[in-house]
């Protein structure tokens, strides 16, 4: 695996590979010293075409614990601005030594476009790319996923998979990367998806996507669920008619108290709530709903952490899950 | 088609005085009966077998076919303003080795062709080069803006004769316009060659909306945005009783409604692309902008549903829609990256591949949607006649049988941003006969033809 641009193009073994890394990644998180030397020498630039100060600091962060040496590059201010193209500005970078490019824009497929032109010869990893996909959430999303249902099932997680997990994903399906990330890794991983959107926040062809399509958030809730995952809404989609107001949109498709009660008095306590954030509170989520202990929000940040370590530590080092080192005192930094 | 072709412009455009003399030895005139072709003072001066002439060049035509001239209504030449792109001197060059004696000059050049001045700037730039004929299209609004009509009298009466009227890259949205551009225009038997394409239902679209554009994350472009224009045009052109021209129509809807249309006896008349016959939007998922085009790339139905309604006459004509770009408007980011394909150099053979060899059309169909209708449409005289004596000398010769490998980077056109890169092709053309004189022999540029003095 060269590049990671798209959660469609991961096999489960390699799926599974980098869950299992992110495992033992985790492992030497809780350490006081949470470094490894791996990676060290080798230059990780984080290239942000747009602002998401939780995504560059998680990868960072990654990179970091790994050794690496990392550059951060924001398009505002910079060159960028300036009108400089990005192959001339991936190549730039690759010119100052950058063995892996972490790159977030606002155009679907820049990720793609980078690895497959030839323009550059590093390794490109997708940190969110417009609409289109966000693998390392997905995969964070996964690992949270797994640890839940090896949980629920009384095992351990590593190894396994999420065959017969039932997950609802929630809000502006048509305009998340997120969403369609999850799709595929969790169809991937054996978990059975449920998308529940307003149909106007749907794409057409998703008609034709590996999923149950629900306008229904209670009568998905009813039918029985281990994770409901909420997305961010824009309220600015409101002004382009997607729906009458966020009051409605928050009525009908928010997990708001009423249904955290509902869910309370179900008798599911393992179902799971989790949200990518930054969380609108009050329009898709409720306040209650986002501290309640059903949710993971937190946890899906620590773990980003751990997968973008694994993720980062599998594609430079060339490794497999088995040639991947057990993070051991001798293997720490100092 | 029913209607009759009464008001034709009467002008030469470029004809070689040279006094050379051509026999074309025994090619297959449009795919059937073998036949010599006598090449003089710009005219076929004869048609025969074992035709003799001293001092004629000879010209083996055995196992070629001949074709009239082919003439494209939909051609970006970029010229004046964007000489980075495109200018008429290259395009023409392009059109000549692609089998072309005549192109129509879209609009949206810098500034506008939306007055006499710069349609007849254009016209006189394309006799100079001497390539093909340049017939320009004015546009319909001024400065594509889709507010007031162009002086759309004034082109028409300049030395241009401006027949055809388009926006394109712009619909003409406003119904209210689009009706009176549509009654206006009869007064010189014009037409409006719409851009179809609802610009509410396409705001930020980036590729066909469907399954793929489902998985990619892009704006898509519904199919339904062209439709839905196609329709009210073509009841709108019922109403006013004047002649409609639907560009590169590129879903099954539109052919049907167009179908429909015919049937009424509605003077429309529609185009499509060799690109549109051929290539899907299941070649965008490599994110590489050469596949990015207006309109999108659609799905497979379409693709056979045009074929299908070229075949049966509901298309009448192939337009290339020949849209060179600089290479850094495609070396970028899909979604930062300029619309549009080269094609004027790969036309015959895309089309060859698509219709010909797939048995849907046989090469006098070919020459009928490549050459009479075009002509037709665009009221040019000395363009798209059979081969016959007395007909201007305007003459496509063909090697079907030969196959060549698209490499943008060996053709004439400035543009390089050709989809069809990398793929064997049937089909060569030999030489180009622009008024009787040779502008591409053995496959290869030869000289452009001398402009003659303007009566």
């Amino acid at each position: 695996m060269k590049h990671l641009l798209s959660t469609a193009d991961l096999a489960k073994p390699d799926a599974v590979q980098i869950l299992d890394t992110a495992e033992e990644m985790s492992a030497v998180s809780l350490r006081e010293v949470k470094k490894l030397p791996v990676l060290r020498g080798r230059t990780v630039v984080n290239l942000f075409f747009e602002d998401s100060t939780r995504t560059r600091i998680s990868f960072e962060a990654a990179a970091k614990r790994l050794s690496a040496d990392v550059i951060n590059f924001a398009a505002k201010g910079s060159s960028v601005s300036k009108g400089e193209s990005l192959k001339d500005t991936a190549q730039t970078l690759e010119a100052m030594g950058a063995d892996a490019v972490v790159i977030r824009h606002w155009a679907s497929g820049a990720p793609a476009r980078l690895a497959g032109s030839g323009w550059i010869e590093a390794t490109v990893v997708n940190a969110g790319d417009g609409t289109h996909e966000h693998p390392t959430q997905a995969l964070l999303d996964a690992f949270t996923l797994r640890r839940t249902w090896a949980k629920l099932n009384g095992t351990a997680s590593t190894g396994t998979d999420l065959a017969g997990m039932k997950v609802a994903i929630v809000g502006d399906i048509l305009h998340s990367r997120v969403a369609r990330s999850n799709l595929w890794l969790l169809r991937t991983l054996g978990a059975e998806v449920t998308m529940v959107a307003p149909p106007t926040l749907l794409p057409v062809g998703s008609r034709e996507w590996p999923c149950t399509i629900s306008y229904d958030l209670d009568a998905t809730l009813a039918a029985g669920t281990d994770a409901v995952m909420m997305l961010r809404v824009q309220g600015e989609r409101m002004n382009a008619a997607y729906f009458p107001s966020t009051q409605e949109y928050s009525s009908r498709w928010g997990f708001n108290d009423l249904r955290l009660a509902a869910l309370d008095a179900s008798g599911r306590d393992g179902t799971i709530i989790m949200h990518p954030g930054p969380m609108n509170r009050g329009l898709e989520i409720s306040s209650a709903a986002a501290d309640s202990p059903r949710s993971t929000v937190l946890d899906q940040v620590r773990n980003g952490v751990a997968v973008r370590m694994a993720a980062l530590y599998l594609l430079l080092s060339g490794g497999t899950a088995s040639a991947a080192p057990a993070p051991t005192a001798a293997q720490e930094a100092k | 088609m029913t209607e009759s072709n009464t008001e034709t412009t009467t002008e030469t455009n470029t004809a070689s005085t040279t006094g050379t003399t051509y026999l074309i030895r025994g090619a297959s005139l449009t795919g059937g009966d073998r036949a010599d072709l006598l090449v003089r003072d710009g005219k076929i001066a004869e048609v025969g077998s074992a035709l003799g002439a001293a001092g004629a060049v000879v010209i083996d035509a055995d196992g070629l076919i001949a074709l009239p001239g082919m003439v494209d209504l939909h051609t970006h030449l970029r010229e004046p303003g964007r000489e980075d792109a495109e200018t008429v001197e290259t395009g023409t060059r392009a059109a000549a080795l692609g089998g072309f004696t005549a192109v129509h000059a879209m609009a949206n050049s810098s500034p506008v062709a939306d007055t006499a001045g710069v349609v007849e700037q254009v016209y006189t730039l394309g006799r100079s080069a001497g390539w093909a004929d340049v017939r320009p299209v004015g546009a319909v609004t001024v400065g594509l803006a889709g507010e007031r009509l162009a002086e759309l009298g004034a082109m028409a009466d300049s030395r241009a004769r401006v027949r055809v009227f388009s926006d394109d890259g712009i619909c003409v949205s406003d119904p209210v316009l689009m009706r009176r551009a549509l009654e206006y225009v009869k007064a010189f038997d014009g037409v409006i060659a719409q851009h179809a394409q609802e610009p509410r239902l396409t705001d930020g679209a980036q590729m066909n909306e469907g399954t793929v554009s489902a998985v990619l994350g892009m704006t898509g472009w519904p199919a339904v945005a062209e439709e839905s224009i196609i329709a009210r045009d073509v009841l709108l052109a019922q109403h006013v009783d004047s002649r409609l021209h639907v560009c590169h129509v590129s879903t099954a809807g539109s052919v049907e409604i167009i179908r429909w249309a015919k049937a009424r006896g509605i003077k429309v008349t529609a185009e499509v692309t060799p690109h549109h016959l051929w290539l899907t939007d299941e070649l965008v998922r490599s994110y590489d902008p050469v596949y990015k085009v207006n309109p999108p790339l659609r799905t497979d139905e379409d693709v056979q549903a045009l074929r299908a309604g070229l075949a049966d006459g509901t298309i009448d004509v192939i337009g290339t829609d020949h849209a060179p770009h600089p290479s850094e408007a495609k070396e970028c980011e899909w979604a930062q990256a300029a619309m549009g394909m080269t094609g004027l150099e790969t036309a015959l053979s895309v089309v060859q591949h698509t219709m010909i060899e797939s048995g849907l059309i046989g090469w006098a169909d070919f020459a009928r949607i490549t050459s009479a209708m075009p002509a037709r449409i665009g009221r040019l005289a000395g363009q798209g006649q059979p081969l016959a004596a007395g007909a201007a000398a305007n003459i496509t010769l063909v090697d079907p049988a030969a196959r060549w490998t698209v490499d943008p980077s060996a053709m004439a056109t400035k543009g390089r941003n050709s989809p069809f890169a990398g793929r064997q092709l049937p089909g060569r053309v030999v030489a180009t006969f622009l008024n009787g004189h040779p502008t591409v022999l053995d496959g290869a540029l030869n000289t452009p033809a001398r402009p003659v003095r303007e009566g």
